[in-house]
């Protein structure tokens, strides 16, 4: 079984495993970041600062749907933005339509346009999901790209590159973007509910087991496709919100910003530089880099300053930490409690016995920090951890480059 | 008659745009990088063709004198400094930082160009010669002369040298042909620099054709990604029918129903292909990973 993703906790663990912090002090922080994003818009309450909050929502949602699929089952969608244009057009199409007001009730549309999403991302998903690694990226960049020519295409529905225009809400100043803040932090919210059942669940393991070798998953039985193709339309789900949401914000839909190349990769730069597969990756990632992003934006204007400022941070994060943020630094955090733990044990035994301990073995090696165990040492992150010191890991997985297997 | 219009000029732009394939082809299957970079490249040789026009007067073609050389030094600097140091998982992660690269690129292009769309416009570039009803325009002619040119030099290359030998050999395992001493690093850098000097020469016919902006890469990459991976990724053969077939495809849709359909059909055809051989049309079934 590959089960090093739920790691051991305690600083015994090995260093290749992720630092995961004790329950309490993970609940205290989901709870204190909750209020705080609560809290957000009521400290500032000016309109140019909660308007990047509400993009953050939007984008906050989206990273958490995408990373329900790609994330966990190691498919790399830079397609999403298909469900992104859905979502957008399937609101603006039902306001038009069935001549709503706007105003708090257009919210009531947001699991229509999940919905409608998951629907469509079913048989697009049951095609695409025949292929893998960079060809499945290609072909859900193609489906994106013909969903935008369908838009511009089927003037009669969506009035092609004039776009729609949706009816904006009455309400004004300060207040206008609080009710779209606050019913994206609430669909945030859900997603992570939903990603935190996912990544707990039965069902989760089969995903994760999915992306580590998709062949021995379905040799242990696991149904991959039917796996696969639920964490696909529960993305896309996720992703059509969150068009749900930008449209009204927006107040118009245009084929080429609702299936927008862009967006698909920034979100999944969020999620690669917040830490691909874990929980809180995504919620970092858009935390920084939206806010980051738009301001930006505002500061440099249209002078694509941003794009350049934006691509070499991209490129420093890739380069830093290349599994993003979270992996990163808890791997590095797990480093210094080995490392401690070592320094500990080399004192206990210079002071006479010389026991090994209930640490991990191997006093000769040096403590190496942050950095990875030092060649001299015991069976390090990167080779195959041999079966002589590992006492208290667990059921191991054998295979050669487990330790890389976080970065999958 | 159209319709017979319609494939001529398909295999003139196919010509092209298989030079642009190669390059991104080639690049994969040496170092199973994707260079998702391709199309802001594609864009910046057409600029670089396009300010050495405008402000020094220098014919295009003979403009690629002095593009191909710089954009070889491009790519080869953008492996030592970008692809080399990745350490994991190579193919996303070589997507992700050439996807970084690009916007750092199309924002400086951004940032000198400003995004007005310009086109380099030579004196014959409306210019056409006609042969019975059928109209031959002389760019897409001179184009597709250059086009064959640079693919018989880039097969001679890769056929007929040392230098090509010991690049088929990395593409077939990179492991063994390190062991056997072929400086694999070199092989690589030198092959990002074809591929990118591949784009620039794509890039000088497609700014002379279309007016173009930065933001016309994201268009470039998604049709050079689709043609790669319908004529299976490493496969150079593969990228050139497949360019050729998929403009063929595109322009006779567009003749026969209406030219907004034509693009949608190019993506369509790419889904069906793929469904039927997951390994595109000339692709090797890929050894199970891991």
């Amino acid at each position: 079984m590959t089960t090093t993703e739920i790691a051991p906790v305690g600083a015994a663990a090995p260093e290749h495993v992720p630092y995961r912090p004790p329950r309490a002090v993970r609940y205290g922080a989901t709870a204190g970041l909750l209020v705080l994003l609560i809290a957000f818009p009521l400290m500032f309450p000016n309109p140019t600062v909660t308007s990047i909050g509400v993009f953050t929502m939007i984008y906050l949602v989206a990273a958490i749907g995408w990373n329900i699929f790609s994330g966990f089952s190691g498919y790399i969608s830079i397609g999403h933005a298909a469900y992104y244009g859905l979502g957008q057009y399937t609101v603006a199409l039902i306001t038009i339509h069935a001549h709503l007001a706007a105003g708090w009730g257009l919210f009531g549309l947001l699991p229509a346009a999940g919905l409608v999403c998951a629907l469509a991302s079913i048989p697009i998903g049951f095609l695409l999901l025949r292929v893998r690694k960079h060809t499945f990226i290609v072909l859900t960049i193609a489906v994106m790209f013909i969903f935008q020519l369908l838009a511009f295409n089927l003037t009669a529905l969506t009035n092609g590159s004039g776009g729609l225009t949706m009816p904006f809400p009455t309400w004004t100043g300060d207040f206008f973007n609080m009710p779209f803040y606050y019913v994206g932090l609430l669909c945030a919210v859900v997603a992570g509910g939903v990603a935190w059942w996912v990544r707990r669940s039965k069902y989760g393991l089969g995903l994760f087991a999915i992306r580590d070798d998709e062949e021995r998953a379905r040799g242990l039985g696991i149904k991959v496709t039917r796996t696969k193709l639920i964490a696909y339309a529960a993305s896309a789900f996720f992703v059509g919100i969150a068009g749900g949401l930008y449209a009204p914000f927006v107040g118009s839909v245009y084929p080429q910003f609702g299936f927008d190349p862009t967006f698909d990769l920034a979100v999944a730069v969020l999620v690669f530089v917040g830490g691909i597969g874990t929980l809180s990756g995504p919620v970092l990632g858009a935390l920084v880099l939206i806010p980051l992003q738009q301001y930006f934006y505002l500061q440099f204007g249209n002078a694509n300053l941003y794009l350049i400022a934006y691509g070499v941070l991209f490129i420093l994060i890739l380069r830093l930490l290349p599994g993003g943020i979270v992996p990163g630094v808890t791997k590095a955090w797990r480093g210094r409690l080995v490392a401690r733990a070592r320094a500990r044990q080399e004192l206990a035994g210079a002071g006479g016995t010389g026991q090994e301990g209930t640490g991990p073995p191997g006093g000769t090696g040096p403590p190496g920090g942050t950095g990875p165990p030092g060649g001299t040492g015991p069976p390090g992150g990167t080779g195959p951890p041999g079966g002589t010191g590992q006492k208290d890991s667990g059921p191991k997985d054998t295979r050669p480059g487990a330790g890389q297997k976080d970065r999958a | 008659m159209l319709i017979l219009q319609a494939i001529i000029d398909g295999i003139l732009i196919g010509g092209f745009y298989a030079l642009m394939a190669a390059g991104l082809t080639l690049v994969f299957g040496v170092m199973e990088i994707v260079n998702f970079a391709q199309g802001i490249l594609v864009v910046l040789g057409a600029y670089l063709s396009y300010a050495l026009y405008s402000h020094l007067h220098i014919d295009p073609f003979l403009g690629l004198l002095i593009t191909l050389p710089a954009m070889f030094v491009v790519g080869v600097v953008i492996y030592w400094t970008m692809i080399k140091p990745i350490k994991g998982d190579r193919v996303i992660m070589s997507l992700l930082t050439m996807f970084a690269v690009g916007t750092v690129i199309e924002g400086v292009l951004d940032l000198i160009f400003t995004s007005n769309l310009v086109q380099t416009t030579t004196s014959y570039v409306n210019s056409s010669v006609q042969i019975g009803s059928l109209i031959f325009p002389v760019i897409y002619l001179l184009s597709f002369a250059m086009a064959v040119i640079l693919l018989s030099a880039l097969y001679w290359l890769l056929y007929r040298t040392r230098f090509g030998r010991n690049l088929r050999a990395t593409t077939q395992n990179p492991t063994a042909a390190r062991m056997v001493g072929i400086d694999v690093d070199r092989i690589s850098a030198f092959t990002l620099g074809i591929g990118v000097s591949l784009a620039a020469a794509g890039g000088m016919v497609f700014g002379s054709t279309n007016s173009f902006d930065a933001a016309s890469s994201y268009d470039l990459i998604s049709r050079l990604l689709a043609i790669v991976i319908l004529g299976g990724f490493g496969s150079l053969s593969g990228a050139l029918v497949a360019s050729i077939l998929m403009l063929v495809i595109e322009d006779v849709v567009a003749v026969v129903w209406s030219p907004t359909w034509g693009q949608t059909t190019f993506y369509l055809v790419l889904i069906l292909v793929l469904l039927l051989r997951p390994q595109g049309l000339f692709g090797r079934m890929a050894v199970r990973a891991q």
